[in-house]
């Protein structure tokens, strides 16, 4: 189990009938060259960087996917979820209020900043504003693990695994229109799905 | 041209089935009153519009968001379609905040039909009358037997894929068309439901086996719940808007529905929407709110006006009331077989056992449960949220994709009072108050969901899993606008009439007074054409405002 997919690129299907001209045009864009900065400000976007690298760390790619860069098109764009939760301020307002907290409680704790800290004392940030053991002068009134999960964690990954790389990595058959599949049972594939590193 | 520019218009409306293409649309005077204002096109508003179009009344529908053409705009990506979803700003509370935006709202003509799974379950005949024959909830106004034909007329028009016999409820005909093969994830459910002892089949699917019209048979692509590229799946967009549109019904799509006007006779006269940046006014002898189970309340309560201090339809000041939701917690399980759970609509197998069985439960109610198909994305947030899991933990969890096979319920919810949609102080771009949405589990709904989660548990492990884990979630949105046979205890009738303004009707979700243990785009589009069939009833014996 979880033995990879050696050799698999999704990409390598994209003059074929698994992938349609609209899906070539959105996938283009997600693999170009990131957009500049819109959202975060400088300092945001660094410590966003240093964060990032460790919910998703990617010691494995030569080319890491731009997790910082889709975060910042991601909140520019605005599209949200389509809802918050009452104990939270709008997604914007939540992102730069806990930014700040995150860089408050690593400069408290490690009298430096978040990006400038060791890596395993910010897993020990975010591991406690996970469990919400953290400072909470600096959330005012947001709680710490509730933005951990549902703003900080779900979109960062959401937006790795939304990335072609991530699909290769994971052996998942991608974009697949209109081509489909044929073989759909257990231990059945397609000559174009992935094929998992013999145990 | 931008999705935010209306397609519809100018005698012509986008040909779904055509790239770049156009039909043919009749256009209607804002000035003369059109026989039905329709608000909101997705399993209510479309369906009835096309029953009452063909039925002769003039009828326009408005929707807030884009006239999509599939095949030219849907992508095979999941963070691209999210443009499907609702995303204006919402509030959610509660002791159990529902999740809203992509998990149950759609936003375009066909509505959520556009991204649903396709599962398409009648209501198990009891729940009609869950008070007198089952002991909880209330009873619907309508039987069974008043809704059976227009579940058979539903699932011809979907041409739904399923079964020669299937195995729960009343006796009952073929499907249209023939099942599905079962995927893998499908097989898993077969496999643990044998060894159980309980029965099991290929999910009653909305997406044709065959070629129908100019839709050609389901590809397997799996990306259903990110909206049909191929047409294959028989939304609202693709069965009845071409049906409507053939018969006549104007479609406004990028309008949004602002407010209802009210004349001095204290009948609705028409509805007042935005569209291109213009404020504009559409005189109407009939208004439907089908706006889902958030917009319809938000829309009659946001109409508030002096005959109607406290908003339309809403003497009994029940609007907004008794929302009810389907809990969804999942399973999940490792399995040394690959799965490839990308493949194939998401939920192929279903078990409807415990809808079904009366004995051995310790809750009222009931669940169906369907085997799984999430994408990278979706996934990866199910993971990382409900496990907490980053860093290397993710990724390397996240290799067991391919080997993961999982279940989850629509787990019927009680109708409380308590759960509702309200109106926020905060104002949204159109300057109207944004739905703020409450809700909680109450004991019951609670015990339901552990029996299922030890149920499912149970089989997903005599199938074959391991090391199994839970996660929470929700699906759909009812009740807030329930029928009834009682004004005091109702918003609307059996025929979807509101109580107190004869010529403003409801057709969506927000009609259910219970919200059953399936899945509800059926029962909203049979409920539709039982409205259609009673309003053309009405018409004859001069009932209504106006005569086709």
């Amino acid at each position: 189990m979880a033995r990879g997919y050696p050799g698999y690129d999704v990409l390598a299907k994209w003059r074929t009938p698994s992938f349609d001209e609209k899906t070539r045009e959105v996938v283009r864009r997600r693999i170009a060259q990131p957009p500049p900065r819109r959202f975060f400000t400088g300092p945001e976007q660094q410590l966003v960087e240093a964060i990032v690298a460790r919910l998703i760390p990617q010691p494995d790619r030569a080319e890491p996917i731009p997790l910082a860069a889709m975060l910042d098109a991601f909140m520019a764009d605005g599209r949200g979820q389509g809802y918050r939760n009452e104990a939270m301020p709008p997604l914007e307002q939540a992102w730069r209020l806990g930014l700040a907290a995150i860089e408050a409680e690593a400069r408290t704790r490690f009298g430096r900043s978040f990006a400038e800290a060791a890596p395993e004392d910010q897993d020990a940030v975010l591991r406690a504003v996970q469990s919400g053991e953290v400072d909470r002068a600096a959330w005012r009134s947001m709680d710490p693990a509730s933005f951990f999960r549902e703003a900080l964690l779900k979109i960062t990954a959401g937006l790795y695994y939304a990335h072609p790389a991530a699909w290769s990595e994971i052996g998942f058959g991608g974009p697949a229109s209109p081509r489909g599949y044929v073989r759909l049972g257990l231990d059945e594939s397609d000559p174009w799905e992935a094929r998992e590193a013999a145990p | 041209m931008t999705p935010e520019t209306p397609r519809a218009g100018d005698g012509r409306a986008p040909d779904v089935f055509t790239p770049g293409g156009f039909v043919p649309m009749t256009g209607f005077p804002e000035r003369e009153p059109v026989d039905f204002a329709i608000v909101g096109a997705g399993a209510g508003g479309a369906t009835l519009a096309a029953k009452l179009a063909e039925a002769g009344f003039s009828v326009v529908v408005f929707d807030a968001g884009p006239f999509w053409r599939p095949l030219d705009e849907f992508a095979s990506d999941e963070l691209e379609q999210q443009k499907l979803y609702w995303t204006d700003p919402r509030i959610t509370g509660g002791d159990d905040p529902i999740a809203l935006g992509g998990n149950n709202s759609g936003r375009g003509v066909g509505g959520s039909t556009i991204h649903f799974s396709m599962i398409s379950l009648r209501f198990r005949p009891e729940w009609f009358k869950a008070r007198s024959r089952l002991g909880y909830a209330v009873d619907w106004p309508i039987s069974y037997e008043e809704i059976r034909p227009y579940y058979a007329e539903a699932e011809q028009a979907l041409k739904v894929a399923g079964p020669v016999r299937y195995p729960w409820g009343p006796l009952r005909g073929p499907y249209p068309y023939r099942p599905h093969e079962v995927n893998a994830p499908g097989l898993v459910l077969g496999r643990g439901a044998e060894k159980l002892g309980v029965k099991w089949c290929a999910t009653p699917l909305a997406t044709v086996s065959a070629p129908r019209g100019k839709s050609p048979p389901c590809v397997y692509r799996g990306f259903c719940n990110f909206g049909c590229s191929t047409n294959a799946k028989q939304s609202a967009l693709v069965v009845w808007i071409p049906r409507a549109l053939k018969a006549g019904a104007e479609v406004r799509d990028m309008a949004m529905v602002t407010r209802i006007e009210i004349d001095r006779d204290g009948l609705a006269s028409g509805v007042h929407y935005v569209r291109e940046g213009e404020s504009r006014f559409q005189r109407a002898r009939n208004v439907v709110v089908a706006g889902y189970a958030i917009e319809t309340p938000r829309l009659l309560l946001n109409s508030a006006c002096p005959q109607f201090p406290d908003g339309l339809a809403n003497a009994s000041g029940l609007v907004g009331t008794h929302l009810m939701t389907h809990a969804s917690p999942g399973v999940w399980a490792t399995f040394e077989e690959e799965i490839r759970w990308y493949k194939g609509p998401p939920n192929m197998a279903v078990c409807e056992h415990w809808n079904y069985a009366d004995e051995g439960k310790d809750f009222a109610g009931g669940y169906a449960f369907m085997s799984q198909g999430p994408l990278p994305m979706a996934w990866a947030q199910t993971v990382a949220t409900s496990r907490g899991l980053w860093g290397p933990a993710l990724r390397q969890q996240m290799l067991r994709y391919n080997h993961t096979a999982g279940f989850a319920p629509v787990a019927e919810t009680e109708p409380r009072p308590q759960n509702r949609v309200e109106l926020a102080e905060e104002t949204d771009a159109y300057g109207l108050k944004i739905p703020k949405v409450v809700f909680g589990y109450s004991g019951n709904d609670r015990a339901l969901q552990r029996h299922s989660l030890r149920f499912m548990s149970e089989m997903l492990e005599a199938a074959g899993g391991r090391d199994l884990w839970t996660s929470t979630d929700t699906s759909h949105l009812l009740g807030t606008c329930r029928m009834g046979d009682d004004p005091r205890t109702s918003v609307v009738n059996a025929d979807g009439r509101t109580w107190d303004i004869a010529n403003l009707w409801i057709c969506d979700g927000s009609l259910f007074p219970t919200s059953g243990g399936v899945n509800p785009s059926l029962t909203i589009q049979a409920l539709a054409c039982r409205i259609g069939e009673r309003i053309k009833t009405l018409a004859r014996r001069g009932e209504l405002a106006c005569a086709p």
